[in-house]
């Protein structure tokens, strides 16, 4: 799960890291007042939506006066912005951050990743700060330092000391810069993160040392026990189908195409994906629906699907290890009788109970297309797709 | 032969009163596992379907001399179930849970360093060896006795693919899920040096998805040892990149983690690259001319 760069800030604030001073405004007005509360003089408007390369599509505006923040605001609140990490609809700005603005000496790049490599956090730093790692990575690999945390000891003062002096800190800011990277792992660690970016993390001629951006994701598998984080979700920052769905538990991703799916287990899930494009079609979601899935979730996840106005054909793919072929094929009945289903269905079942479940199907009276295989799946669906 | 489990494995269920560990360990046991114990604090002395439930693994251990354990208790316990394993010095643990937060996992690897217990999974279906022993959530039907070994991050997909080798009349000697989250136990590369060094082993599949680098270490591992033929297959060819897949730890972040990325890599290590998830069975039979 993401959360706003605002969010981010709070948490890293609470965990000893400095970041500028800060308001969120949801108005014009409001941003106006925000910038004469932090002393009317030079400010930064930044929206504040799930995503980045915000500066480089019109996102974060540098303002002079309390009016031109409210210009700015009004500018960019209630409006798409489109960044390279948005796709070209853009995402709806309906909040934007009002800081103080500073003298900006240095930018670094520093985070919190897990390595899987080494199943560890590592911290990852470079001087080349405001620019995305990804790039960095590619072009100046050299560029890059790195150090791995044991979760028994935590990150070491040496590791941060190690570093700074990497980065040619000056020696007076060693301290700073240790404290920032172990508040930003303590963070990292206590809120069950994914991801912990600051870029820039900034010296400024005044000799502070700051997070001028923050970026969070964290474990969702870790919510039990974080509830204050999961609080921060934004529903609208996600798709309206995929948030419909993990309220059934149903693990949804939506896509570009126009033939939906229906699995059991995620490796098979993104395995038809790719069956399905093989055979020249395109997949419109990836869904997995479990391994114990019953009759009503069944019937839930055929809601959703259904309710993408792109789909023109359903391929239901299952397995039946723990769930039973019967079970999914009544599920299937149910719903395409309530939803009047206006679309080919294909369905292929392998598994437990799946001569019962196919003699469901084919005594239904539905226009229900079956396979045996995968590939005839496919290439069934697909055709049948093409022919419409 | 096998790798991993055999006839003489011994497993004891952690979690065994709850619905999922008590379904799972009736199915293996029906199987043919030897399935000795089950563990649930506070239930000892008690037992589901004649098999005696202790209080701690390692009263469990002592007492039925238990060599696997598998654990089905839900997320929030299952890192304790693990490490309660571990310090009773069970040789392999089977973590099937899905949803273990990765900062228990983190904890638990760091404490299994130096120690001799051996983990698999989480989030991971198990482990079979045909005809012998079952652990784990695998519906066993689809399985036959053979000479194919089997490793994957999936479960489902699993299925699909033994059952394609079934189906061609290529049994298994053993198919081991190592799970699909981004820490875990046992990777692709230890899976393949077991499978390299079983005589009962004549080729192996091997099923990766994107993220992680996982594929990649086992293609540079098959390149520098494998003498026995490889089969492979990625999933999610047309996940979007910064998308978690279903998996906790299949999804493309930064740019790296593609399914392109691991398939150049694997072909290059000369594995036999499936280009179907339906085609994985017959990749096999040409693989090994049959």
């Amino acid at each position: 799960m993401n959360i706003h760069e605002f969010q981010a800030k709070e948490i890293l604030k609470r965990f000893g890291v400095a970041v500028p001073r800060g308001i969120v405004a949801s108005t014009p007005a409001e941003a106006k007042a925000a910038a004469i509360e932090l002393g009317g003089g030079v400010c930064v408007v930044k929206a504040q939506i799930h995503a980045g390369g915000r500066g480089k599509g019109g996102g974060v505006k540098v303002v002079k006066s309390a009016d031109e923040a409210a210009e700015k605001a009004r500018d960019m609140l209630g409006k798409n912005l489109i960044t390279h990490q948005t796709g070209p609809a853009g995402r709806q700005v309906r909040r934007v951050l009002v800081e103080q603005g500073l003298n900006i000496e240095r930018e670094i790049y520093l985070a919190m990743v897990l390595d899987r490599a080494q199943s560890r956090v590592s911290v990852i730093c470079s001087s080349e700060g405001g620019v995305e790692i990804e790039e960095v990575a590619a072009k100046r690999p050299d560029k890059i330092l790195k150090e791995t945390i044991d979760p028994v000891i935590g990150l070491a003062p040496f590791q941060c000391r190690r570093l700074a002096y990497a980065l040619e800190m000056p020696s007076d800011l060693t301290n700073k810069m240790v404290a920032v990277m172990q508040g930003l792992y303590r963070a990292f660690d206590e809120c069950d993160a994914s991801l912990a970016e600051i870029n820039p993390l900034i010296v400024t001629k005044e000799g502070q040392v700051m997070a001028l951006d923050a970026k969070m994701n964290f474990d969702s598998n870790a919510f039990f026990r974080q509830k204050d984080i999961l609080a921060l979700r934004d529903l609208y920052e996600e798709d309206p189908r995929e948030v419909e769905a993990s309220k059934y538990d149903l693990s949804y991703i939506s896509l570009d195409g126009n033939i939906a799916c229906m699995v059991n287990g995620a490796g098979l899930a993104m395995a038809t994906m790719d069956i399905i494009k093989l055979y020249g079609g395109e997949p419109a979601n990836f869904l997995d629906v479990g391994g114990g899935a019953n009759k009503e979730k069944v019937a839930q996840a055929f809601k959703i699907l259904l309710a993408d106005p792109r789909v023109r054909g359903v391929l239901i793919n299952i397995f039946g290890g723990i769930m039973r072929c019967d079970v999914l094929a009544q599920g299937v009945v149910e719903a395409a009788r309530e939803l009047n289903v206006n679309v080919p269905l294909v369905v292929r079942m392998q598994g437990t109970n799946v001569e019962i479940g196919r003699k469901i199907l084919a005594d239904s009276g539905l226009a229900i297309i079956s396979a045996e295989t995968m590939a005839e799946a496919a290439e069934k669906i697909v055709n049948a797709v093409n022919k419409t | 032969m096998s790798i991993l489990v055999n006839k003489n494995t011994r497993v004891l269920t952690q979690g065994i009163t709850g619905a999922t560990g008590q379904f799972h360990t009736k199915a293996c046991k029906d199987y043919g596992t030897q399935m000795v114990a089950g563990v649930t604090p506070g239930k000892g002395g008690s037992a589901f379907e004649g098999i005696p439930i202790f209080d701690s693994v390692e009263r469990a251990v002592r007492e039925t001399g238990a060599n696997a354990s598998v654990i089905y208790v839900p997320p929030p316990f299952a890192a304790d179930a693990i490490l309660e394993s571990a310090d009773a010095r069970i040789p392999l643990i089977i973590c099937i849970t899905e949803g273990v937060p990765v900062r228990d996992m983190i904890k638990v690897k760091r404490y299994l360093v130096g120690r001799s217990s051996r983990l698999l999974g989480p989030n991971c279906p198990g482990t079979i060896t045909p005809g012998e022993c079952k652990i784990g959530i695998m519906p066993g039907h689809i399985h036959r006795p053979g000479t194919i070994g089997v490793v994957s991050r999936s479960g489902t997909l699993t299925y699909e693919a033994v059952d394609q080798l079934t189906r061609l009349g290529m049994g298994q000697s053993t198919c081991v899920g190592i799970g699909g989250d981004p820490v875990h136990g046992f990777e692709f590369v230890d899976v393949l040096a077991m499978f390299s060094s079983d005589p009962g082993t004549e080729a192996v599949v091997m099923i990766g998805e994107i993220g992680g680098s996982a594929e990649e270490e086992a293609a540079a591992w098959i390149k520098a040892n494998m003498k026995k033929p490889v089969v492979g297959f990625i999933a999610g060819q047309t996940a979007p990149p910064g998308k978690r897949m279903g998996h906790a730890g299949a999804i493309i972040s930064g740019g790296k983690g593609t399914a392109k990325e691991k398939i150049a890599a694997m072909t290059a290590a000369g594995i036999h690259m499936a280009s179907s998830p339906a085609t994985i069975g017959r990749s096999m039979q040409e693989a090994i001319g049959k």
